[in-house]
């Protein structure tokens, strides 16, 4: 049996609201077969938790043009407060290169800057899935 | 056209001596050409037009010339919208700046004009932008990306030794126009009489945020037009010579548009924004001289020149025949352009310096008003002091050294560039005519059909680049591991200069005289229920009383309602 398509949350946080990128990467990964939560702009931290939640996501992908990368952390906290630690990170725009350690030592899989190729992020988000999938799985006790 | 020619191949001198009629040489070429280049590619612009080998006055020739063209200051304003063109003003040099506190904006303002900057304009913070004050959002975000100006008093500091009233003030200020409010209360204290105000309201356009750029969203649609309206009607009355209106192409442009849509589009906002103000009674000979654009220019070089050139002659036409504006100045196509950040690439950071260049020529060349150049670290960041200056030192150098404004519309004539004006105008009429048929731009927006043919080109365009049909240099060919410098490191404001900037809010908003703050929302709560009265009065009213930002978009979003953002897949 085919496994059920892998579930994936696009949105944005914090203040900007430029989508461009957010709804190009969405198309990409909904034509790869997944399924694609997408929000507008703006979300709060608590919103997007519980909305990875009740939509039981197993990858949230963070847009972030406008430095709004610098409170992913507060997600990723948030998060794995909410029994959520399981669910891959990934954030996608511009982030300064002094940045990416910080985002790396909170939790964040991988940074997508402009330009990336569409395999890549699609090869990533299925990975990190399937990884949430076995861990979900693993720590419900039952063998993948 | 058959007269004797010497050249310098004589053992070729038979064939060549007598030149043969168009015809013939013509055939001979295309033959020529075509053993020469066996296979052949079809090259298209980004507005989707098929572009040729080469243009004679097959496709464009000079008996077209009056129809098409005429000259400079006089209509269709083809060639440019005023007699002298940069002949005789060279554009205004207007570098957008938006950083940290009021008291960081002022530093960097003080230091952009020593440069040679002509005029200011200011970003406020993304806080702003979506319609709180500074306490509201997280702090790790205030001012990154603009200036925290919640109140009046930060306004005059950020605004601290700039000549008020001699100098152009660009604010990035969506509806309800509180940063204008802000300039006002200045010049209040500063005994700055407001018919000496002058500048634009850059981000007014409500249209273009619904669409491209949910940044902005802060008042419902509907209220939004109120607003707006209001605006225009305050502003033309006691601010001379303030732009309230300013369409902003670029938006729609760096959301995935195409130059002839993007054309398309913003000039449906501007008759769409032109009719609300006439069906409120106002004369398009008051509204149209002070209405003014604002676009993108793309480094797609000859299709940006045709895209402005072709604009400036549909609104001119649209002006008189549609709007029945009788004055010439109405007729005039004014535009600020901003060198599109879209094209520069985060590899390779400094490669950006050459192609701000080009787009900067672009610019010139369309006959523009005002420029913005972007710095070569836009694609990472707010730019940096050294980086903002040679973005300014691009155009001084395009100005002084390449005498790049000794002729008006130097390229005006040339077959390529006229016949794809005529092409571009072919294009942006059809886009014109859709949004027509959807009702206009304010219907076509709200029902999302803009939105739908944006996010297809964006999709179309992103394909080209994945394809490599688009080729950017150091992102899909003459990749290189190392990008020749380390990147910027990216502007970030003293955490602890911007904790004290919120603490010194609070206790402003604490401390504050409680009674004309309460009046002032009242009078401008009720303002927003009665069509009689004038919203963007009151909101200058309440901003000089102590009002903040937050307060003033929150009263006006609880009256005229806040929309959520319209996602269209």
């Amino acid at each position: 049996m085919t496994p059920p398509p892998i579930r994936v949350l696009v949105t944005k946080i914090g203040l900007d609201g430029h989508d461009r990128g957010s709804r190009v990467v969405a198309a990409y990964l909904r034509d790869a077969g997944m399924e694609v939560i997408y929000t507008p702009p703006w979300q709060q931290i608590e919103a997007v938790v519980n909305l990875a939640m009740q939509e039981d996501v197993d990858v949230i992908g963070v847009s972030s043009l406008a430095t709004d990368h610098l409170i992913v952390p507060d997600l990723i906290a948030a998060l794995r407060e909410a029994g959520l630690g399981h669910v891959g990170i990934i954030v996608g725009g511009i982030v300064p290169d002094v940045e990416y350690q910080m985002l790396h030592d909170a939790g964040v899989e991988r940074i997508f800057g402009p330009g990336s190729p569409r395999e890549e992020i699609v090869d990533c988000v299925s990975g990190l899935g399937r990884r949430a999938r076995d861990a979900k799985l693993n720590s419900a006790g039952v063998t993948p | 056209m058959s007269e004797q020619i010497s050249i310098d191949a004589p053992e070729r001198e038979e064939e060549q001596l007598t030149l043969p009629g168009f015809d013939t040489a013509e055939r001979q070429w295309r033959g020529d050409y075509g053993r020469q280049i066996s296979s052949d590619r079809r090259i298209f612009n980004r507005s989707g037009i098929e572009i040729a080998p080469i243009y004679s006055p097959q496709d464009w020739d000079s008996d077209r010339y009056m129809a098409d063209l005429g000259f400079p200051g006089q209509a269709p304003y083809a060639r440019g919208i005023y007699p002298t063109m940069h002949r005789g003003r060279t554009w205004t040099q207007r570098q957008l700046i938006g950083l940290g506190t009021p008291a960081d904006y002022n530093e960097r303002v003080l230091q952009i004009l020593d440069m040679g900057a002509t005029a200011i304009s200011l970003i406020p913070c993304n806080s702003g932008f979506r319609g709180v004050d500074c306490d509201e959002v997280p702090p790790q975000l205030l001012g990154t990306c603009g200036t925290v100006v919640n109140t009046v008093d930060h306004m005059d500091t950020a605004l601290a030794g700039v000549p008020l009233g001699q100098i152009s003030t660009a604010m990035n200020d969506p509806t309800p126009f509180t940063l204008l409010a802000f300039v006002l209360g200045v010049a209040k204290r500063r005994g700055v009489p407001f018919e000496k105000i002058s500048g634009t309201s850059n981000q007014s356009d409500y249209i273009s945020h619904y669409v491209a750029n949910h940044m902005f969203y802060r008042l419902s649609q509907p209220g939004s037009r109120r607003v707006l309206v209001d605006h225009v009607a305050y502003c033309r009355e006691r601010l001379p010579n303030w732009n309230p209106i300013s369409v902003v192409g670029q938006h729609m442009q760096q959301a995935g548009a195409t130059p002839a849509e993007t054309m398309g589009f913003t000039l449906s906002t501007g008759i769409q924004y032109a009719e609300d103000c006439i069906a409120r009674g106002m004369d398009p000979d008051v509204v149209l001289p002070r209405l003014t654009f604002f676009f993108d220019i793309s480094i797609s070089f000859f299709e940006e020149i045709a895209k402005f050139r072709a604009g400036r002659r549909i609104w001119a036409r649209i002006a008189k025949d549609r709007l029945g504006a009788k004055d010439p100045r109405s007729w005039r196509f004014k535009f600020h352009a901003q060198t599109s950040g879209v094209d520069l690439t985060a590899q390779q950071p400094l490669n950006n310096i050459a192609r701000v260049a080009v787009q900067a020529m672009a610019g010139i060349f369309s006959g523009l008003q005002s420029m913005h150049t972007d710095a070569y670290d836009e694609a990472i960041t707010c730019p940096t002091e050294e980086t903002a200056r040679i973005a300014v030192a691009t155009q001084n150098i395009l100005r002084e050294e390449a005498h790049l404004c000794d002729v008006i519309d130097p390229l005006g004539g040339s077959y390529y560039l006229e016949t794809l004006t005529n092409r571009m105008e072919d294009e942006i009429l059809a886009v014109m005519e859709k949004i027509d048929a959807a009702g206009g731009m304010y219907e076509a927006v709200g029902s999302g059909l803009v939105q739908t043919m944006i996010g297809q080109s964006a999709l179309a365009a992103q394909e080209k680049i994945e394809t490599g049909e688009e080729k950017i240099v150091g992102v899909n060919c003459y990749q290189s591991e190392d990008d020749g410098i380390d990147q910027p490191a990216p502007y970030r404001p003293d955490p602890d200069a911007m904790a004290a900037h919120v603490a010194a809010f609070r206790r402003f908003r604490a401390d504050r005289d409680t009674t004309p703050v309460n009046k002032a929302i009242d009078a401008l709560r009720a303002a927003a229920n009665d069509e009689t009265e004038n919203v963007f009065e009151r909101v200058v009213d309440a901003a000089e009383v102590g009002v903040t930002h937050g307060e003033i978009v929150g009263a006006l979003r609880d009256e005229l309602g806040f929309g959520n953002p319209l996602i269209v897949a």
